[in-house]
């Protein structure tokens, strides 16, 4: 132990000492504190801090163990990526927001595009095929997104089984983005009109396997954690938040599921034609940070069911259309995925280059300019895996958005991180907003 | 510039084409190419056309649109009258303009009343327009009403000289957080907020970043002997 760690300072401050604490030196803060130690301490915890879910800055009041009064500091991943999409075109937007909760970017992908659809007049233009890839790969993106909250979830509690085993599957997962869109994040793959290309050839062999696979280890989650006396005792009755504070605090998602109240928008708002597949609500009823564990673990299952009516669908779909037919609105070239990420279609470049100077020209103005959307606004929203995503968008007739919103459900969510917190330890404040889920790209935007 | 000399100019820019009787204008476009600066000789670049958003609504407006109209009005009574500016249905989506004063009333109205209850907030949204005087700053608020399965969308206005408008936290909470993202990039002031505190940017950032008045940044990027300027000052098209 050294006295002169220069990470590790002390000073005095209007509001009292001040510690910096990079950890296993409370014998120089004990020290420090003199004869008479203020009862109150404020703790910092992050923003950089590996169980704060990203640059999320906790400021704890603590009174021994017991956390009195517990505030959140965001704003630290703000890259204004709404204001940025102000200043490109419509379908660069996607490249845009598909970076906000980069955990589940293709609901980002999808509330937008909804919401540029929707202005355009096109909602039933979308060909078929194209609204079913869209709910296969965002239902992938749920079982990813929620292996994610759930192995870290489970790191941060020392069940590092949890972890590793999460991250495998996980990683399956991702090598299907990649095979799809050709990223496993930031794909930018779904676009107003539709997505970005067809299905690969041997994607839906891939899909099979994958859904094998998953069948086969996804019961390891239930067997490692649902009895686990160690896991049980962290999380039950752990950052408790009954329906009455949800509907107050406008919690939507597994948090709210956990409440028992089934509200998913994927039934009351069906979009992308999710009246048609069949799978359930799952719901549980303790409100407290294990209800939500089981709730995600069940909607991994129910997406993986989706996911397989998806891969059904899409095996009879051979050679549809993926995106809208106007010509005005859909992006000119098939893409084609090279073994270093998306690329031009080498036919379409032989078509307008060599072939048609028509084409040249409108894939030029397609590209360059982009098209026009009718002035006025809309609010699309969809579930994603935390919760009620938001896309509200103004357009003023041009080829930008004049102003693009979301309503992240991180966001809203994080707001019940001090009805959670306080009151009880300091342990529990890690599972508390574990069990939230937030994603800070989402909550910073 | 030779189109913006004025005898380049159109005649009368405020007679004309407005699209729709009672649409919002809120801006001009001018040009046709939406490039500024350069020397365009076609005479495209003296053109005037106006920005307008999707105007009041007629009744009857169809649907639940009728009945959740007409009910929040009886529930306002007299003393509510002018509270709802403007009834907009566009794209299947009903949005009540609501004067500032009575926003409070109104939402609360709209969250006990068994017949609307919209239960859930999803927050409120800024958007600038410069150009509409007096109306310059909106905040729009999207409510849920999860027992009837519904949305509704109120729009509030306020002139940027007064960019008051009262909180809606003592009704719905969730849009504690928003109101303050709101603040933090429009400059709105929700009165009765219980800390309206930026939420985003540094506690110290001076002014509103999501304004339209202010720049987006960004430097210009040089590769291989060619400069390419940041994305608000690059050629575009509007």
């Amino acid at each position: 132990m050294t006295t002169t760690d220069p990470y590790a300072t002390t000073r005095d401050t209007t509001e009292g000492k001040v510690f910096t604490v990079t950890g296993q030196d409370w014998d120089s803060v004990v020290s420090g504190l003199g004869d008479e130690p203020e009862e109150r301490i404020v703790v910092n915890m992050g923003p950089q801090h590996p169980s704060t879910h990203g640059v999320l800055r906790l400021i704890l009041e603590i009174e021994g163990e017991t956390v009195t009064e517990a505030r959140c500091g965001i704003g630290y991943l703000h890259t204004g990526i709404e204001k940025n999409m102000e200043f490109r075109s419509w379908t660069q937007g996607v490249t845009f927001c598909t970076r906000m909760d980069y955990l589940s970017p293709f609901y980002n992908e999808t509330a937008y595009c909804l919401a540029v659809e929707r202005l355009l007049g096109i909602e039933d233009q979308i060909p078929e095929k194209a609204n079913v890839m869209r709910v296969l790969l965002m239902e992938l993106n749920r079982i990813s997104s929620h292996l994610v909250c759930i192995a870290t979830g489970g790191m941060e509690i020392g069940a590092l089984t949890v972890m590793t085993i999460g991250f495998r599957e996980r990683e399956m997962t991702l090598d299907l983005f990649e095979l799809i869109t050709g990223l496993r994040m930031n794909h930018a793959f779904i676009r107003p009109g539709g997505v970005a290309q067809d299905l690969p050839p041997g994607a839906l062999d891939k899909i099979r396997d994958y859904i094998t696979w998953m069948n086969k280890h996804l019961p390891e989650y239930a067997e490692l954690c649902n009895a686990n006396p160690i896991f049980k005792h962290r999380l039950e009755k752990v950052g408790y938040l009954d329906l009455s504070g949800c509907m107050a605090l406008g919690i939507s998602g597994p948090p709210l599921r956990a409440t028992g109240y089934g509200l998913d928008l994927r039934k009351t708002q069906p979009y992308c034609g999710y009246e048609t597949y069949d799978f359930d609500v799952p719901t549980w009823d303790t409100a407290d940070s294990y209800g939500r564990f089981r709730v995600r673990l069940q909607e991994m299952w129910e997406s993986l069911k989706i996911v397989e009516q998806c891969a059904d669908r899409l095996a009879k779909m051979e050679g549809e259309p993926v995106m809208v037919a106007d010509k005005k609105i859909g992006w000119p070239s098939q893409l084609a995925v090279g073994n270093d990420g998306m690329g031009n279609s080498l036919d379409h470049i032989k078509h307008i280059m060599g072939e048609s100077m028509e084409a040249l020209i409108h894939h030029f103005k397609l590209v360059t300019e982009g098209f026009r959307v009718p002035a006025g606004q809309a609010y699309v929203a969809v579930e994603s895996p935390r919760g009620e995503l938001g896309c509200h968008l103004v357009s003023d007739g041009g080829t930008k958005p004049y102003r693009a919103h979301f309503r992240d459900p991180s966001f809203a969510n994080l707001q019940a991180m001090p009805i959670l917190c306080e009151g009880a330890q300091v342990a529990d404040v890690i599972v508390a907003v574990a069990s939230l889920d937030p994603v800070m790209g989402g909550v910073d935007r | 510039m030779s189109d913006t000399q004025p005898e380049n100019l159109p005649a009368t820019s405020a007679a004309g084409d407005a699209q729709t009787p009672g649409a919002e204008v809120v801006d001009q476009r001018q040009g046709m190419f939406g490039v500024r600066g350069t020397g365009d000789t076609s005479g495209f670049g003296g053109l005037r056309r106006q920005v307008a958003l999707p105007g009041g609504t007629p009744k009857p407006y169809g649907g639940w649109f009728d009945g959740a109209t007409e009910r929040l009005e009886g529930l306002l009574g007299t003393d509510g009258d002018g509270a709802i500016e403007k009834v907009v249905v566009d794209r299947g989506e009903l949005t009540l303009h609501i004067k500032r004063e009575q926003l409070v009333e109104v939402a609360q109205h709209l969250r006990d009343d068994e017949a609307l209850r919209f239960e859930f907030c999803s927050g409120v949204s800024g958007v600038h327009y410069p150009n509409e005087t007096g109306r310059e700053l909106h905040a729009v608020y999207h409510l849920l009403s999860i027992t009837h399965n519904r949305r509704i969308r109120l729009e509030v206005s306020c002139p940027d000289a007064d960019p008051h408008i009262p909180s809606v936290v003592s009704v719905y909470p969730a849009n504690d957080w928003h109101e303050r993202e709101t603040w933090d990039f429009f400059g709105i002031i929700f009165d009765g907020h219980p800390a309206l505190t930026r939420i985003q940017m540094p506690d110290d950032w001076p002014g509103h970043p999501q304004r339209k008045d202010y720049p987006l940044g960004g430097i210009d990027v040089e590769y291989k002997g060619a400069v390419i300027p940041p994305p608000d000052t690059r050629r575009s098209y509007n």
